[in-house]
């Protein structure tokens, strides 16, 4: 065994040390003067010393930078340098080190064969002076996450013996069992009394008990996160009884809609709708919450691992072509005093949730066009991270495939280890103190490269149509990925015969593990010798584990024996409907004292810095926006390309100007009041943004992503009924179907006794097409002289607001939508647009007209005069301050040449509108107020500088 | 005349292939996207070809360093090929990972033995990978044919380890054929005009023959005019500024 040091010449500046000294000062350690950090690998191997010397010279140190030293064990530090600290982080075991394979492989590129395994870790020498209690509190809260990380103090053991497995049938006496040994059943396996009721009889019928397999399957199965049984229950909320809230709401307006360009919606791993005739475009947005509240950087990262995989997933196998990523905080600047125990600090889960989204997305080579972060304290314990991609695939590709009974079954990409093991039941469950403790198993760090393989591979395997059905394992393994692609058929699997990790698996671990950057297909016999050869050309694995069959029945053997057989019926049909019971009632909120008007330029520029509105510039650089070549409108926009764009747009055919848009729309503030109208406000959000860059409504379809408290408490379902009903009003009227959706029910944490509960959070995703990307508008003014118009009515609806919140209220004057007044100004605005009569535009969110004018001058690096006295309005309003920070929605703030006035005012006829300034060569934005006095004089350098702070880390 | 072939390598993380290739298409190139796995055992062959692109990727995940991995199994199992492909009068061109694959083999900035490399890239001085659009200055000086008549350019960098760091003995020697600068030319910005704090602005070099180009920036990310940051407020051009890279290369294998 070997130790090898690698680590940067003394002269040369250590840049990872240094992002580290600057998270240190964050702490308030500001002893701490340089950080280096050093690479540790260790080789399980016997080498000549030429071929240690070779493999360290020519593969683990860079000659121009770096210097390295070997050793054959760990040192404890140094002692003779007392300002010298060290810590040393190295993977817990078990734990997949993704270094580890491209190790071996340039290994065996260099002729030397003898290397077993490899592990990796890192030293941090750290120098300063530190008590011990900052030593550990440096190292617990910035260099180790214990789910996956331990400091090396002593003797390491970095290859510990694999245990064998030795084959035994487990079976669970349910038919035996009763009282309390039923509940503990019931408890492990996350079964309602209910379902455990059905499965006893459905086990009595067949004389026998079921195996430990048998009873996962079911389990994994039947989770909320398979299945989504509270969408589906039969709810009683006041006098009305909703039978499949799903069925009764985002499905049907898709159904009542019945566009002709949805080519398969809620019943694939993605939704899919036409883009030009030959190509379709399909779209989806997963949440992967609790991973990543336990270990950021890995379960953001298998995050997009995992919906990129839906993506592959889709039809027989789409192209991700676009991610989009939206994510809920707590603020970064939480007192450490105010995180419960056992908790990741917000800024560090903020960090770590980055650098895994960026890190796995820009592998893959996926832009990452768009995307938004909300804040709020009630997601200390419970993060959102959504991660969303958008495919593209052949249009007579998109619907899912049909095998035939005698396909084999093909297990491609990543090897089975013990990873994310009941990570399903894991995502359905409530977090507690010790979750933290308790899940190391349910999260583990991605490998992109493996999943960029499996991309590349599979296109080709589709073109070459070597396979009939494809899905992706995702939550519950193979248990769910063959169980439901064998639904309508029949299946034998032969567990043993799945290529693992390491040995020592049981049956059940393998069939239910959730290891990454894994796909099942069903490959007729005659194809399959073409699939592993060319797989194995692309250097990615794939196994033939098993047939499907015409059996109606799921059979799983281990070495020849069965281990489990299950009617496909009982596994997707048996499930008995949940029956829960919603309340609602709207809250009473506390409202601002009004009594003073505050100075508007310096609460404007307090909104501008408040972390939801502020830029996110720090984030959107480390995602590469521009591979594959396809971006027409970016993330950032205007002079100094930092402005905040609307939606993105890309070409995704290189040789076409058809586009595609995507947006997102969410506010979770709106729902403390009232979630009916925080859904109508996401759905009218994220089509706004489609409007604002020169879209339009004509195929636009959107995604719904519920994240919500726990849905088993009356009133927290009853919200959940009342923004789902929201869901189909507003798509009805907006002719926007839905195609696809996801829910991530149960946030809430308990601490102490108390329970907290996420808002709940409804984030919407929009795609629409656009025929001509020449005529894309982006958000920044463009020319002096230039006429500002807003289109949209503005009402007193600051409840939920940002400059309510700025006041620390809440409000109750939610802002509602009309959705056949916003339609049709919609519709307008388009048309004015494909006129070519629109120089930029801005729709209204946070910060209102303020935020969007602001925004608009310092992209431009223009400036403004506004008046809110002609501003049409909804309803009498005499203040300043509610006109200038009112978000209704609906409305956006478009720039017009002088002399497309007539032909623009045209075209808006009849809808609300107004002209209501101008663009100036100043660099001053200057608002005056309805009294026609100067309520606003600024100067944008010193907006865009209080938008840019707060997050400019 | 027959059409000029150009090989894409693609290698496990490759990923700017399509429309790298998709660039060199356009330029009136044929293009083949071959795996390295297909030209070590054969199955393609680098004569066959004029041009030989290492893209922009990740490949083998960036492992050990940026672009070290496939260096390594460059080197190793396609160094004789190679050397005889450039013997030949052969144009290679990388891009980003390419660059930093190039000079990790030693074939930039020429071919010395690995132990004796003068010239990595490493970490930008800012810790972090960055997307941003750069303004570059070409050296008029240079020999390299892909930037022939290209005096500036403005394109995209995506990269975490972009920043050249030479040994001072030679710089003299390298023949640096981009530079970055500010909007006005100027190479004295500084960050973020130099995104990652090369040593001496450096964003591309060419080996000695002009025939060999390698480049942090991606100018096959601005082909088309819609696909520049400000096109909305400063009009579309019909070409992007990298489009040149590619017709140069094309017009050049076509003389030999």
């Amino acid at each position: 065994m070997y130790r090898v040091e690698v680590y940067l010449r003394s002269h040369l500046p250590d840049a990872r040390g240094q992002g580290l000294v600057r998270d240190i000062g964050d702490l308030r350690i500001t002893t701490v003067s340089d950080v280096r950090v050093r690479d540790i690998y260790w080789l399980d191997a016997a080498l000549r010393p030429d071929e240690l010397d070779m493999l360290c010279r020519r593969l683990l140190a860079d000659p121009v930078t770096q210097e390295y030293h070997c050793d054959t064990e760990f040192k404890s530090q140094d002692k003779t340098d007392p300002g010298l600290y060290s810590v040393e982080v190295a993977y817990n075991a078990g734990v997949t080190d993704p270094v580890e394979d491209s190790i071996k492989k340039a290994v065996l590129d260099l002729g030397i064969k003898d290397v077993r395994a490899v592990k990796t870790a890192k030293r941090y020498l750290i120098r300063g002076e530190l008590s011990k209690n900052e030593l550990e509190v440096i190292s617990s809260r910035l260099l180790v996450n214990p789910i996956i990380q331990h400091v090396v103090e002593h003797e390491v053991v970095a290859f510990p013996e694999s245990p064998r497995y030795h084959f035994k049938l487990k079976e669970i006496d349910l038919l035996g069992a009763e009282g309390a040994k039923l509940s503990e059943i019931a408890r492990q396996f996350s079964f309602t009394k209910d379902e455990l009721g059905v499965i006893t009889t459905y086990f009595k019928e067949g004389e026998r008990n079921p195996t430990d397999a048998e009873l996962e399957t079911l389990a994994q199965t039947w989770s909320e996160h398979c299945v989504h049984k509270t969408f589906k229950a039969r709810i009683s909320f006041g006098d009305t009884v909703i039978d499949n809230l799903l069925k009764s709401t985002v499905m049907k307006v898709t159904e009542e809609l019945d566009k002709p360009w949805c080519l398969s919606v809620f019943e694939d791993n993605a939704g899919v709708i036409d883009f030009d005739g030959r190509w379709a475009l399909c779209f989806k947005v997963e949440t992967h919450n609790h991973p990543s509240a336990v270990e950021p950087y890995g379960g953001a990262a298998t995050g997009i691992g995992g919906v990129v995989r839906d993506i592959m997933g889709t039809g027989l196998s789409a192209k991700p072509i676009l991610n989009t990523d939206v994510f809920c905080f707590a603020p970064p600047d939480l007192p450490y005093d105010r995180l419960p125990p056992g908790v990741l600090h917000p800024r560090r889960i903020f960090k770590g949730v980055r650098a895994g989204v960026a890190d796995y997305g820009n592998r893959l080579g996926i832009p990452t066009l768009n995307g938004a972060i909300l804040f709020d304290e009630r997601y200390t314990a419970n993060p959102l991270v959504y991660c969303g991609t958008v495919g593209l695939l052949p249009k007579n590709l998109s619907r899912q495939g049909q095998q035939k009974a005698g396909d084999l079954v093909v297990l491609c990409g990543g090897r089975t280890g013990r990873d994310g093991i009941h990570g399903v039941t894991f995502a359905s469950e409530q977090l507690t103190q010790e979750s933290t403790a308790v899940s190391y198993a349910s999260v583990q760090i991605g490998n992109p490269i493996v999943e960029k393989r499996l991309i590349d591979v599979l296109l080709k395997a589709r073109d070459r149509r070597l396979f009939t059905r494809i899905t992706d394992c995702g939550g519950g393994g193979l248990s769910s990925a063959v169980g439901e692609m064998a639904a309508e058929t029949g299946v034998r699997v032969y567990l043993d015969r799945v290529s693992l990790k390491y040995a020592g698996l049981s049956y059940p671990e393998i069939w239910i593990s959730e290891s990454q950057e894994r796909m099942v297909l069903a490959v007729p016999p005659e194809c399959s010798e073409e699939l592993l050869a060319l797989f194995a050309s692309e250097g990615s694995e794939a196994t033939v584990i098993g047939e499907f069959t015409d059996e109606h029945r799921l059979k799983l053997f281990y070495q020849e024996n069965l281990v489990a057989d299950l009617s496909m019926e009982f596994l997707h049909q048996g499930r008995p409907q949940l029956e829960l019971e919603a309340t609602w009632q709207k809250p009473q909120h506390a409202e601002p004292d009004l009594a003073q008007q505050p100075d508007l330029a310096e609460t404007l520029l307090k909104v501008l810095s408040s972390f939801n509105v502020c830029s996110k510039e720090w984030v959107i650089r480390q995602y590469d926006h521009e591979v594959q070549g396809s971006s027409v409108l970016k993330p950032l926009v205007g002079r100094d390309n930092d402005g905040p764009g609307d939606a993105a747009i890309l070409r995704p055919v290189l040789d076409s100007e058809m586009g595609v848009i995507v947006s997102n729309g969410i506010n979770p503030k709106y729902g403390d009041i009232d979630p009916y109208w925080m859904a109508a406000s996401a759905i009218d959000e994220a089509l706004r943004q489609i409007i604002a860059v020169g879209g339009n409504l004509k195929r636009v379809a959107l995604l719904d992503n519920f994240s919500w408290g726990n849905t088993n408490r009356p009133h927290n379902l009853g919200a959940l009924v009342r923004a789902a009903q929201a869901c189909y009003d507003m798509a009805l009227v907006y002719e926007t179907p839905f195609i696809s959706g996801k829910d991530s029910l149960n946030n809430e944490f308990e601490l102490t006794g108390k329970t907290i509960s996420i808002p709940h959070t409804l984030l919407i995703s929009a795609i629409g097409v656009m025929s001509d990307t020449s005529r894309a508008v982006s958000m920044d003014l463009k020319k002096a002289g230039d006429l500002i118009y807003i289109v949209g009515t503005t009402q007193n609806e600051l409840g939920g607001s940002e400059y309510f919140r700025s006041l620390g209220s809440v409000g109750n004057n939610v802002p509602r939508v009309d959705p056949h007044q916003a339609k049709e100004a919609m519709e307008r605005l388009s048309l004015a647009t494909e006129q070519g009569l629109v120089r930029a535009c801005h729709d209204l969110s946070e910060g209102g007209i303020g935020v969007a004018i602001a925004e608009m001058a310092f992209a431009g690096r223009l400036g403004a005069v506004v008046s809110l006295k002609d501003m049409p309005l909804g309803e009498p309003m005499d203040r300043d301050d509610l006109i200038l920070f009112s978000e209704s929605n609906s409305r956006f703030l478009v720039e017009v040449a002088p002399n497309d006035k007539d032909k623009f005012e045209r075209v808006m006829d009849k809808t609300s509108f107004a002209s209501i300034g101008q663009v100036t060569p100043s660099e001053m934005l200057e608002i005056y107020g309805i009294g026609g006095r100067k309520v606003v004089g600024v100067s944008i350098a010193k907006l865009k500088e209080a938008w840019q702070k707060p997050l400019s880390w | 005349m027959s059409k000029v072939r150009t090989l894409i390598l693609r290698a496990p993380g490759t990923n700017c292939d399509e429309e790298t290739a998709f660039a060199f298409e356009q330029a009136g190139a044929v293009v083949s996207l071959v795996h390295i796995s297909q030209l070590i055992d054969r199955t393609k062959q680098l004569k066959d070809y004029q041009i030989m692109v290492i893209p922009g990727g990740f490949t083998y995940g960036d492992d050990m360093g940026a672009g070290k991995v496939l260096a390594n199994e460059i080197r190793l199992k396609l160094g004789r090929d190679i050397e005889r492909f450039t013997e030949n009068g052969g144009l290679i061109l990388g891009i980003c990972n390419g660059f930093q694959v190039l000079v990790k083999t030693g074939i930039l900035p020429g071919l010395l033995p690995t132990s004796k490399l003068p010239l990595t890239l490493t970490t930008n001085d800012s810790g972090r990978f960055e997307c941003r659009w750069v303004y570059l200055v070409a050296n008029r000086e240079s020999r390299c044919v892909f930037t022939r008549g290209i005096e500036r350019m403005y394109l995209p960098v995506a990269h975490g380890e972009g920043k050249v760091v030479a040994d001072p003995k030679v710089l003299p020697g390298l023949d640096v054929v981009l530079y970055y600068t500010d909007e006005q030319g100027n190479t004295k910005a500084g960050y973020p005009y130099n995104p990652n704090g090369s040593v001496a602005n450096i964003a591309g070099i060419s080996d000695a023959t002009g025939r060999i180009f390698a480049l942090m920036p991606h100018p096959e990310r601005f082909t088309r005019g819609s696909q520049h940051p400000r096109w909305q407020s400063e009009g579309t051009k019909e070409r992007g500024d990298g489009f040149r890279i590619f017709t140069n290369a094309v017009k050049w294998a076509k003389s030999l």
